[in-house]
């Protein structure tokens, strides 16, 4: 009970690192725990209930993106997602290039850098001062060679949304040619609209802990009729392209939350647009010299707000934030505890010192008007609370 | 036939008249050890210490961080009867071959026979031969090697027993926690100061730490990195206790009160005065810290003269004179390397100047800080001390 008091008063807006899981998720989840516990591999009752729990998950997934259940494949989360649609995709004999952006997740960044070591071509597109990509410039990277186009979504830090769509569907148009489209859907799927047949889409990942599911389950799609090797190798689980016995409170929290979404995702999105505009609003107000980093409105995820406040520094400020209840993040949460400049901010051409002094704050579909006004004022106390930390300039 | 330890301490048996304070010092330390082992016992007898246990390897490791222990023999007990003893060294002999014995290598020893028991029958040499016989026609494949043998089969016939021993772990020496008194070591996440601790509690110092803390320049996981080096030097001292200052404000006002060139100076001065006061508080006589000469440009004579101008006690750099090749080494022995190496950010990343004053002159610290309300910042900083025991 003291826990539940101690989060009673939290602002909570760092629901790009992760978000609380939903209390249906949590009963969803505890009930496997405590009474569905068997192996789906199993042949017995309990084995049989927990396949069936687990294929209901899979097909909640499935309709959130347009596919069918048997082209989900469950993962332990978003970096194992994105690790195997590309490994899975360069098996020995496969094509040397590929294509991918400046602007994607570490899990991606780091394997492909780790692929040019090993002698792959990669290249990576950088994008506009809002952080988008040009489907042009994708398209002119693209060679007879280029085995994978890698492109997200919504980029995690600033919530550039990709088109996606457009990307996909010039892809198609190269017809046989075409490479492999693999999209990193993390931080987009559930909230915004995927549509994998539309977008002509061939990988997609997804994960659970950022829509209110739990940690260490995720997804990824993989078109019918796409020929990827596995990572894991083993029991055979997953049709043989995933093995290990599956993390079946993960799964059913997963698809629990995936039904939730599938329900009231336009609604809630509708409002966290209002949301956002009234937190870029508000803290212009409070420190007219912060810098909005990605598209204003227009191409934008709803539930991502990125600002720098240049001269402090964005560690600082967090704490300053966390002192008054309010949580979130500098730069990506996986690389902040490394004082790095964010490499986002820095390829939307942005100096070192914005790159140092940038908060994002991301909201869920928890987060209330009251929350907002909180932070904007906590964002008042905080810069002024620090002033005497401001580096000169 | 009983398995013990045997502790062997070694610079206490030179202080004369303080040699029951030390041993009391040291027993109460392994005391404290042995709760998380509840099978074994201490026993201090005729100037020896024996942990009744078995030869726990946890135990041992945990005993080589002793600060006073010279070394840690795993030893058997027997009665002082020449029959028990020959079975108790064939015993002795089977283990040593088992933990020394190297596959493909000839194994050889020597039996070392001493008494104290002087009425015990048998004279040193004699019992030698008989140890050695048994030893010899056990069946184990040893043969004798007088000048360089695999292992020294060590024989003490004393009076409360014969013990036998084959090997020894060594322990880290110096002098037990407490007996050289109380100090406060100012710590921070860095590579230097959990060394300088470690060299201060080897030779008998009970040290409190002193953590100062820039929340919300730093966070959390700032303040965790120094609570898990503090949990590793506990190996050394469990009692040692961590103290948080938080010293935002502190800072906050040199920045806003002092010339920029000498704040890091001001900040260290400030440092000595929260110390000196709490050391007053918990009985310390000195302040210990990791600086070192010449290791970055402020850490000069003059700036050491500068900030301990404020300091009410000793300051004592242990590293004083050290590489920072041998500090690390030292750091990488003592397990608190890795902490230290871990990328959470201090405060001085924003805190310190681009031309800081190097070779400050104590006349015209006092003046930069003239403005400073020092008294009060000290008073609510000591104030608000957190204090950790576990």
């Amino acid at each position: 009970m003291a826990k539940a008091a101690e989060n009673a008063d939290v602002v909570y807006l760092d629901n790009s690192s992760t978000t609380r899981p939903d209390p249906r998720v949590v009963a969803a989840v505890t009930e496997v725990l405590e009474e569905d516990f068997g192996n789906p591999s199993s042949l017995h009752r309990l084995g049989a209930k927990a396949e069936r729990l687990m294929e209901n998950a899979r097909g909640s997934v499935a309709r959130l993106i347009n596919a069918d259940a048997s082209e989900i494949y469950f993962t332990s989360g978003g970096t194992e997602a994105n690790n195997w649609a590309i490994w899975g995709t360069v098996a020995p004999g496969s094509k040397r290039h590929i294509v991918s952006t400046k602007v994607e997740h570490p899990s991606v960044i780091a394997l492909l850098d780790h692929l040019h070591e090993r002698g792959f071509r990669v290249t990576l597109v950088g994008v506009d001062s809002e952080g988008r990509v040009d489907p042009d410039e994708v398209m002119d990277a693209v060679t007879e060679d280029t085995a994978l186009v890698s492109v997200m979504f919504v980029q995690n830090e600033i919530g550039t949304i990709q088109d996606c769509r457009e990307i996909g569907r010039r892809l198609m148009d190269l017809g046989k040619k075409k490479p492999r489209f693999h999209v990193d859907a993390v931080q987009g799927f559930a909230r915004l609209p995927i549509d994998v047949r539309d977008w002509g889409v061939d990988l997609l990942t997804m994960s659970a802990h950022k829509i209110h599911g739990i940690k260490g389950a995720g997804a990824l799609y993989i078109r019918k009729g796409v020929n990827i090797q596995p990572l894991v190798f083993g029991g055979g689980q997953e049709s043989g392209m995933r093995s290990g016995t599956e993390n079946m409170p993960g799964i059913v929290g997963f698809g629990e939350a995936c039904k939730i979404w599938a329900g009231d995702s336009e609604e809630v999105m509708t409002r966290l647009t209002t949301l956002r505009k009234r937190l870029v609003t508000g803290i212009k107000s409070v420190f007219p010299e912060a810098v909005l980093h990605g598209p204003v409105e227009e191409g934008v995820a709803p539930h991502i707000v990125h600002f720098s406040f240049p001269g402090f520094k964005g560690e600082s400020i967090l704490h300053a934030l966390e002192a008054r209840n309010v949580f979130v993040s500098t730069g990506s949460a996986c690389s902040s505890h490394k004082a790095k400049p964010s490499p986002v901010v820095l390829a939307l051409g942005r100096s070192e010192d914005e790159a140092l002094s940038s908060i994002r704050f991301s909201m869920s579909r928890y987060t209330t008007e009251e929350d907002i006004d909180r932070a904007i004022q906590a964002v008042d106390e905080s810069l002024k609370e620090l002033a005497a930390w401001r580096k000169k300039r | 036939m009983e398995e013990l330890l045997l502790v062997k301490y070694g610079e206490i048996s030179l202080k004369g008249k303080n040699r029951p304070e030390f041993e009391e010092a040291l027993l109460n330390h392994i005391k404290w050890i042995l709760r998380e082992h509840p099978g074994a016992r201490i026993e201090k007898a005729h100037g020896r210490l024996y942990i009744h246990s078995s030869h726990d390897t946890r135990l041992l490791s945990r005993l080589s961080k002793v600060p006073g222990i010279v070394a840690v023999a795993p030893a058997l007990k027997t009665e002082n009867n020449v029959g028990e003893i020959r079975k108790a060294a064939v015993e002795a002999a089977k283990r040593a071959v088992e933990t020394l014995g190297e596959s493909g290598k000839k194994v050889t020893f020597k039996a070392e026979s001493r008494r104290s028991l002087k009425s015990f029958p048998l004279k040193s040499p004699e019992l030698n031969h008989a140890v050695g016989s048994a030893v010899l026609t056990a069946g184990l494949g040893l043969t004798v090697d007088v000048h360089n043998p695999t292992f020294i089969l060590q024989v003490e016939v004393r009076e409360n027993g014969t013990f036998l021993y084959w090997t020894e772990v060594k322990g880290m020496g110096g002098l037990p926690i407490g007996s050289s008194g109380k100090g406060i070591i100012l710590l921070s996440g860095g590579i230097d100061s959990p060394v300088a601790a470690y060299l201060a509690m080897k030779r008998g110092v009970a040290l409190e730490a002193l953590h100062f803390w820039s929340f919300p320049i730093t966070g959390e996981k700032s303040k965790d990195k120094v609570v898990r080096i503090w949990q590793v030097l506990k190996d050394f001292d469990p009692k040692m206790r961590l103290h948080i200052a938080h010293f935002t404000k502190i800072q906050t006002a040199i920045m806003e009160l002092c010339p920029e060139k000498y704040r890091v100076t001001i900040m260290r001065r400030m440092m000595m005065r929260v110390a000196t006061r709490l050391a007053e508080k918990v009985g310390a006589l000195a302040i210990f810290t990791g600086e070192n000469l010449g290791q970055v440009a402020s850490q000069t004579l003059e700036s050491m003269a500068a900030i301990e101008d404020t300091a009410g006690l000793p300051v004592l750099r242990p590293l004083l004179t050290y590489d920072k090749r041998e500090t690390v080494e030292l750091a990488e022995k003592i397990g608190t390397y890795e902490l230290s190496c871990l990328p959470y950010e201090d405060c001085c990343t924003v805190f310190v100047p681009k031309h800081p004053v190097t070779k400050p002159r104590i006349e015209r610290v006092r003046e930069a800080e003239k403005d400073l309300p020092v008294d009060e910042l000290v008073e609510e900083c000591v104030r608000n001390i957190e204090t950790l025991t576990e």
